[in-house]
This record gives structure tokens, sequence and C-alpha cells, in this order.
């Protein structure tokens, strides 16, 4: 067992020196008819160099939405996307086209995410083969060693197409392939969700090594909150559309401070008996993106609600070092205090 | 609350004796094989399992993909296809033995006393059929009820699994519900004419886990409400943790262990179960934690390993383990069952290999019981 | 590093289930609807064998391919030459299928005759497919203001009666064989058109496209390396049943008299012969052997395009 140090963890919300990533006030909408989808409303967070940085939160909450415009997939209806400084939709096309070889995706579907007509040694060199990197051999050979470092035999495996291997090894070489552009910062939108427990668990050390060997970092998107734990440094957890809750991992599982963390970690299912959990589960579903509820937008589900938290929308703060939460109440010790005077910083 | 209703005001031709009285078990499956023929060889998708289920309860089987619990599912409802499968054993189903009815017979049954959810909803349900049809449609043809009150029945139901304003929504069409509200509505379908058993084939994996604990917890509630026995297939051993009475772990199309829930995780004698438990990632661990895969994927079922299945993929195997096939036995207590030569004592494996320090441990020598099942 | 090498199949069973339960196999569009079990399955794709029919299949197009190319170079009379001492023979070993009512050895008359609805057939259906699927596949693609102007137009020319709208068209212009492949091949342009565009338009979203533009690679790229390849097998098997079509086209004009004008053989120009002048009685050959041969040339693209089909469909459901 090896313990990554969660030392990273905390730490001002400003950017830095270090900062890779920053996403500053990122709104995306949709039209929808005559209506207006809210998928991401006002969300900014900062990705250090080498972390890993969770994103959590149930469908519809707009992560994947997020992960999306991290990469310009999704245009932004507005705020920016900074990747080492520079805001990537003021890019023109070219640039933005060299930029994105160093921020690469993963996807939730490994069987979509691979064309099925193309061998898996070309799905995997097509990074190569667009950039012109290096000659015909010189490409096999990092074809190869990729696929080997991703746990793909390249002698039986190149020559097959996707649909001959099961989710997990789709996986694996979706990654490689993601590798193989050489990114600095990799994307992962629920790469393990449509695996079995156990083919995820290979996954994610797979993905923990490949990060050590690639000094990569990357942003894990994911709904449950036990595997993004697991493989975060720091996690934020979005709701509806909004930022909610961003903490050190640890320092989450320790004293979540939003009622929606709370209600997240309830709903895990243990593998344990012994441990009948609280099961204090989330009750009712996530309003409608088109029309979010005022004020504090998970105050319709949410058990400690008070009048204050319709009338007024609760903004990011920070409840103690590099824990930032928005709620007027926020937990402590697992006990929310409604009685108590809204925090002055609303 | 829909009470049961009694064989005399449907039309039901077969006699179900109330074996919730009695101690006969609910369900009883004995020694059930099924293979696929296909243009590769014969795939032994379930190989001579053996299970009970008694009234109420609920039965949990885990295993991963390609474990044969899907097919082990099916074929216990009756539900493969009849070309191209070939099938032995018996199952019986409140006396009645499944394997021996006409397809009349077992569509009786099915809904009736019997009833499914699928894993996928929106493929379960008809797209093009209102939610409320769909519902009513197995109240109306097994306890013969007439449109008003089948109309009547299906609010209800709907009301009984959580879905807010049932009046308007029994009008809705699969494609406007979440899928959370599908899953609901496939267990509303189940439910409907108070079954004995339900077989629920991973129910919540699409889903959320916010969503699972809901549908989970709906389906316990239910489930004590109307003394309903349930089977839960799942690949998550979390799921069933807290969940069932006694779990089921299938491998490679055979059960490698079998215990009380509580038994099963506090002895775990199978390394394979031991494994599963351990590639899920826990809260409570910190972050960074290494997860303890299971490395290698199950084997082919056309052509099994030699000796335990497990074997290839075992971090305790020994020569013995991949020569001959372990049976399925007991060890102290008689209703825990495992299929291992070096079963797991205290977390430690009594293999030779690993035995030297765990014999200084003390006590870690398991008495072999008697053999219940050769393979 | 996972072990997790052999390719083994393992999952058959459950593969199984999703190949005999396709409805359940189906998945959804929704974010995380999917079957993890479909997912894992693996290569147990038991691909069904192409079988005796389909290579009977494609040995009648593939004959009927080489005599017509080769037509010139066999030992065959002029198709036009008319033997008046042998009118109406019945088949012989100077005539192996006979002669017509003007004494023109009818198996040349056949061999020449493919040609026109060869030509017809695979030219036409190849201006359609270069025309309607380049412009269908970028349209599908790209969307927005150009996907729905091309998108209207192709419905106002599917909406003129075609064999009305090609009378016409010959009876003003004439029937030459160039004019005639040209006239039904700009037919065929909106029907390659709509179907090229709805396969390319469900993989202008999937995450393989998203992925490669990731990646840097630019729309060509992505249209011919990308999408292409999926659509190309949709277009070819669509483009056969077309071809089918076509040719039973040109025979319907040719019983008209509005193909290739006579004396130039062609099998529908046959047929009609055979049927004129109370021939059908007298010598029911004449209509007999360009029937036939019609008859199994369409058996035979249709066989090969309904086989082609199924092995190029990679279980669409699980995409």
């Amino acid at each position: 067992m090896s313990t990554v140090s969660a030392a990273t963890a905390g730490g001002p919300p400003s950017a830095s020196e270090d900062t890779v990533l920053s996403v500053d006030h990122l709104v995306v909408e949709f039209k929808s008819g005559r209506q207006r989808v809210h998928a991401v409303s006002d969300v900014s967070f900062q990705v250090r160099k080498g972390e890993t940085l969770g994103l959590v939160g149930e469908s519809g909450c707009g992560k994947s939405t997020t992960g999306r415009a991290l990469v310009q997939v999704q245009p932004p209806t507005s705020g920016s996307v900074n990747y080492l400084g520079q805001d990537l939709s003021a890019l023109s096309n070219r640039q933005l086209r060299k930029v994105r070889t160093k921020i690469q995706m993963i996807f939730q579907d490994p069987i979509s995410s691979l064309n099925p007509r193309r061998r898996v040694k070309d799905i995997v060199a097509e990074p190569l083969v667009i950039w012109k990197r290096g000659t015909k051999d010189e490409k096999a050979d990092k074809v190869r060693s990729m696929l080997e470092a991703v746990g793909i035999d390249p002698d039986t495996a190149g020559d097959r197409r996707p649909q001959e291997f099961s989710g997990g090894q789709c996986q694996r070489i979706s990654i490689a392939r993601a590798l193989m552009a050489g990114p600095d910062l990799l994307i992962c939108d629920e790469p393990v969700s449509a695996l079995d427990v156990s083919v995820q668990a290979q996954i994610l050390n797979l993905l923990a090594d490949l990060k050590a060997r690639f000094s990569l970092t990357m942003v894990f998107i994911a709904h449950d909150l036990a595997v993004v734990k697991n493989v975060s440094d720091r996690v934020a957890v979005m709701y509806l559309g909004k930022l909610v809750e961003l903490a050190g991992s640890d320092d989450l599982y320790r004293s979540a401070a939003h009622p929606y963390t709370e209600a997240l970690m309830a709903s895990i299912p243990e593998p344990d008996p012994e441990q009948k959990s609280a099961h204090k589960a989330l009750s009712g579903e996530l309003p409608s993106p088109l029309n979010p509820p005022s004020g504090c937008r998970f105050r319709t589900r949410c058990p400690y609600a008070a009048p204050l938290c319709a009338e007024q929308e609760p903004l990011l703060r920070e409840v103690a070092p590099g824990h930032q939460v928005a709620c007027h109440f926020p937990l402590v010790g697992g006990k929310a205090d409604t009685s108590a005077a809204p925090n002055p910083a609303d | 609350m829909i009470g049961r209703r009694g064989p005399q005001n449907g039309k039901r031709a077969l006699e179900f004796p109330d074996v919730g009285e009695s101690d006969e078990p609910l369900l009883v499956v004995e020694n059930l094989h099924t293979s696929f023929r296909t243009g590769r060889g014969t795939v032994h998708a379930v190989d001579g399992v053996s299970l009970t289920v008694a009234a109420g309860t609920t039965l949990g089987i885990v295993g991963e993909s390609g474990s044969g619990k899907t097919v082990l599912a099916r074929s216990i409802m009756g539900l493969l296809p009849v070309r191209d499968v070939i099938k032995s054993g018996t199952v019986h189903f409140a006396g009645h033995d499944l394997t021996a009815m006409e397809p009349d017979q077992l569509r009786e049954i099915w809904g009736a006393e019997l009833s499914m959810i699928f894993q996928d909803p929106m493929t379960a349900l008809n797209p093009v059929k209102r939610i409320g049809i769909q519902i009513t449609e197995s109240l109306r043809l097994h306890l013969d009820m007439d449109r008003k009150e089948a109309d009547a029945t299906a609010v209800e139901l709907l009301r009984s699994v959580g879905i807010p304003s049932p009046e308007q929504r029994v009008r809705w069409y699969p494609f406007q519900l979440s899928g959370g509200m599908r899953q609901r509505v496939m267990i509303a379908i189940a439910l409907a004419c108070a079954p004995r058993l339900i077989m629920a084939d991973e129910p919540t994996t699409g889903l959320d886990v916010t969503v699972q604990a809901q549908i989970l917890d709906l389906l316990g509630k239910l489930q004590r409400e109307r003394h309903m026995a349930v089977i839960l297939v799942t690949h998550d051993l979390g799921v069933v943790a807290d969940r069932a009475d006694e779990i089921v772990v299938m491998y490679a199309g055979r059960v490698v262990e079998r215990a009380p829930t509580r038994t099963l995780f506090a002895e775990t004698h199978m390394p394979y179960t031991r494994a599963l438990m351990e590639s899920i990632p826990r809260l409570a661990d910190p972050s960074g934690t290494r997860l303890q895969a299971i490395p290698g994927r199950p084997p082919d079922l056309i052509h099994p390993p030699k000796g335990c299945r497990f074997a290839p993929r075992c971090a305790f195997a020994q020569d013995k383990c991949r020569e001959s096939d372990p049976p399925l036995r007991t060890a102290g207590s008689p209703d825990h069952l495992f299929a291992c030569w070096f079963p797991l004592v205290h977390g430690t494996s009594t293999a030779p290999s690993a035995s030297a320090s765990a014999s200084a441990a003390g006590d870690t020598t398991i008495d072999p019981g008697p053999v219940v099942q050769s393979p | 590093m996972p072990d997790d090498r052999e390719l083994g199949g393992s999952d058959a069973s459950d593969q199984l289930l999703t190949n005999m339960f396709p409805g359940q196999a189906a998945t959804d569009e929704m974010v995380l609807s999917r079957e993890t079990e479909a997912l894992e399955s693996d290569d147990i794709l038991v691909t069904k064998p192409l079988g005796f029919l389909f290579w009977m299949a494609i040995g009648w197009l593939g004959l009927v391919f080489l005599l017509a190319v080769f037509a010139n170079l066999l030992p065959l009379p002029n198709p036009d030459f008319q033997n008046y001492s042998a009118i109406n023979a019945t088949p012989n070993i100077h005539h192996l299928l006979g002669t017509d009512d003007l004494g023109r050895d009818l198996l040349s008359r056949l061999i020449f005759g493919a040609r026109v609805s060869l030509i017809v057939g695979f030219a036409s259906v190849a201006i359609g497919t270069i025309v309607g699927g380049t412009l269908g596949l970028i349209s599908g693609f790209k969307g927005g203001s150009l996907d729905i102007s091309l998108n209207a137009a192709s419905f106002v020319l599917l909406a003129f009666p075609a064999i009305v709208a090609v009378i016409a068209i010959v009876a003003f212009w004439g029937s030459s064989l160039l004019k005639i492949t040209i006239i039904i091949g700009v037919g065929t342009i909106p029907l390659m058109f709509r179907v090229v565009r709805a396969s390319s338009l469900s993989f202008a979203n999937r995450d393989f496209v998203i992925a490669a533009r990731t990646m840097g690679a630019t729309t060509p790229r992505i249209l011919f390396r990308e999408i292409l390849p999926n659509v190309v097998p949709v277009a070819v098997t669509f483009g056969l049943i077309t071809v089918a079509g076509v040719i039973v086209l040109e025979g319907s004009l040719a019983f008209l008299g509005l193909s290739v004008p006579p004396p130039t053989p062609s099998w529908g120009n046959m047929i009609s012969e055979g049927t004129a002048n109370g021939n059908l009685s007298i010598n029911p050959y004449i209509m007999l052997w360009p029937a036939a041969a019609m008859f199994l040339l369409l058996l035979s693209i249709n066989l090969i395009g309904d086989r082609m089909r199924q092995r190029f469909d990679i279980r669409e459901g699980l995409l």
C-alpha cells in the first residue's frame, strides 16, 4: 500500500505560479427551445501542477460539461479557461489545435470513444500521424511501448478492432491514445463508471501509475465520491451547475461542510455489513437546470434548509485553510446550526 | 397499499400453497447447468449451481461480468431461448418445478408470482406506451381487474414507489422520466401483482450513487412491507453488504462461496471473495490508497482452466490448485460453503507458503468439512 | 502494473445473451445508462459465414461483368448481324441460345446487352454516391445552415415522381447511353445524400470524433479518417440495392422504347422485342433469356447487399 501525500491539499485559491489550469467564472448555457439550460453557472477553480483535482456530483450537475469546456469541445458562454496563462477561448483555431494535444480527455463510454472501423494500432498512433512525429518505425515503436504501458499486448491486440475487446481493455486503449499526444493535463470524464468494480480498480491503479510515470496533472470527473476521493488530492463538489464545496480530499471526508457533500458520502455503499450506513439517502431528484431554485440551489433537497437559503445565494467562502464551501449554515462536526447568524462573509 | 389478492378473484390455474408458513424454502435451485452452443464451442455459462431462497429474504448473487450471474438469473426465471441452449438441473419455485413447465404455465407465473427488474429500464420499458398502460397490463392479465380498478391500482403503485404526482405521471412515456424514475416504474411493474420473488438483475448499475441508494432503500422497504423474497444480482459487493441476508459469490459459472452476509464478510474463506471486497475504494481510506485490483480477467468459459478456475489470478495459488478442482464444502459453520483448497482463515491464507507466518499466529487450521457438491 | 494481457473470450455467456436479447442489449443515450454486461462482453462475435448463396451470387455477378467487358474478344457473332437463314432458331450448336425474329444471335445480344444494364446501373449509382455521398458526409457532420439548405433541396428532388421525370427528360434530351446514365445518376443523388447524411450525423457526436478533435485533427481529417470509414459500409450496401433498382428502371425505359435506341441491344429492349409482334408465342426465348439474366442479376445484387449489411453491422446497438 502506498499513500500519496496529501500535502498538496489546502492552500489559497488564488492563482499561483504552479497553476496549470485556471477556470474563472465559467458559464455554459444551452438553448433548449425558448428556454436556457444553465448547465454550468459561474464556476471557478485552479488545478496545480502534478495534482489530481476531483470533480464530483450527480448526473446533470454540469461536471461533464465543465470537463468538455476545459478542452473547448464545448465553448463556454462566458468566463475563461486558462492553460498555463493562455486563455483558450481567445486562441485562433490553429493555436488551439496545438494546445489541445497538451490537454487530453478520456471518456466514460470506452466503446464509443474508439472508432469501431479502425485497428487498435492505428487508433493509438493517430496523434503521431496528425502531428507527423517520427518515421514509420519510430511511430510503430512508440505505439508498442505505449500499449505495453497500459497493459495491452501489442502483438495480439494491434491488428484487432475495438469491438473485440472488453470495456476495461477499451478504456486502456483510450488511455494509450490520450497519452500518445504527450499531454500535461488529462481530463478523465467518468472513466470507470461503466466498468465492474474489479476492472475499475485495475483502471484506477493504472491511472495512478501513469500519472507518476508521465508526470501528469489530472482532472477526474465521477459521480462516486469514494472513487474520486481515492484518486484525488483535492475534490470539488458540484450541484446543479454550481461549485458547492472544494477541499483537500481527506479534509473533505473528515469534515464535510456542505450538506450535499454529506449526503453524497452517505449514499455510497460500504462493503461492510456491520457498518449499517446512516442512510441519509438524499430524497428527490435534481431540479431542472432550466429553472434552478432561487437562493441556494440545493435548498429544495437540503434537510437543514432555512428561509434565508431561499432568499440569498450562498457564495463560496473559506471555512478552513484550503477548504471552501457555499452554504449559509455549513456543517460543523456533522451538524448544521441554522439558528446562528449567517456568516458575515455573505 | 395494494393488498395481496388471492386466487379467488384471479384466473390463476395453478395453485400456489403459501410456503411462507411452512419450512419449505420459496426457491430451490439444484445443480443447474446452462450451456450455449456457439461457433467456437460450448460455453458453460452456469456450471452446477445450487441455491435456496427463503420467503421474504434477500439473496445477493455477486460476480464479475462473465461470471455467469446474469445467465443464472435468467435460467432460474426460465427466460432463456430454446435454440442453442443446453439446460439441466431443477428450479423449484413454491413447490412447482419451473424447468418442467410449459411456456403457457410459465407465463402465468411471470409477473404474478415471480417478476424481474432489468438493468436498463429504458430498453425494458416499451418506449411507445404510456407507463400507466404498462403497469395495468399485468394487473388485467393476471388479476382480472377491470380497467378502472387497474388504473387506480397503477396510480397507487406509482405512489408507493415514490413517484411524485402519480395521477399525471401514469400518462407519461418512459423517455419523459429520468433514469432513476424509470427504474422506479420498473419496480412498480414488477410489484404490480404482489409477486413472492423479485429477480433484480443489476438494478442500479447505470445509476448515480445517490439514486442507487434511493432505489435500493425503496426495494428494501417494499420487500419488508410485502414479505417478498428478492434476488439481487450485482458486480458490487458493497451494494449487497447491508441488504442481503445471504450472498452467493460466482466465478466462471460456479458458486465459489456462499454464506450468510455477516459470516461472509467476517470470515471470508475464498480468496476471490476477499479480492472482490478489496477492489472497492473505501471512503475511510486515505486518498491515494492503492486499490487491490484482481489481475487479469475471468477465464474463457469454453475452455476453463484445469483445477480451480480462479487459480490463474489467485495470489495464494499452489500446485494443487492448478491440478485439481476444489469441491464446494463447509468448515465450521454448516451454512458457509466455499470451494477452495487453502481457504483464508482470519484473512490469512492456509496455503503452505503462507502458513509459515500464519501458523505462528495460532489457530489457523481449518477442519475440512463434508463435501457438499463435487465439481 | 496490472496484468491484463490475455485476449481470450471470457464473457461468452453474456455476449450470447446480448445477442439473444437484442432489445436489452440496445443502450440508451443517457449519460449514465449503460449495460455494463454488454460493455464487458468481447470477442465471441460469432461471425456468420457468408454462405454458399453469397458466393453463387458473387460468381454470377462476376461472370456477367467479365462477359460484358470482354464481349469483343469472345468468339461471338456480331449482335446486330441478321442471319436470315436462321430466324427464330431454337438453341443449337451454332446459336447456343437460339436467334430472334431477325436471325440475330441471342447469346451475343444477351452479352452485349449486359453492358448497357451494368453501365447504367453501376455508373449512375457511382455518380449519385460520389456527389450525394460527399455532400451528405459534410452536411451531416457540419450541420447548420448548409445542412438545412441541402436537406431541403434533397426533399424537393425526392418529391418528383422519378419515372415521370426521367421520361420527360429523355423525351426532350434524347436517349444515348451517356445521357441515360447521367439522368438516372442525378436522380440517385438525393437518395444517396439522405442515407449518407443520416449515417454521418449519427457518428458526428460520438466520443471518438471528439477525441480526434482534442488531438488536434483538422476537420477534413476527421471527415475522412473517422467518419468516412463508418459511413462507407452504409453507402455501399444501400448503393448496391439502388443499382438493382436502377437496372429495373433502365429495363422499364427500354421496354417503353426510351432507353438506348435499337439496334444496340440492352436487356430491356430485348424483353421489349420479345413481347412485341406476337413473338412471345412464336419464340419465347427472345424474352426468356434477358428476363432470366436480369432476374438472376437482381437477385444476386440484393443478396450481396444484404449479406454485406449483416457483415458490416458491428452491433450498432452497442455503440
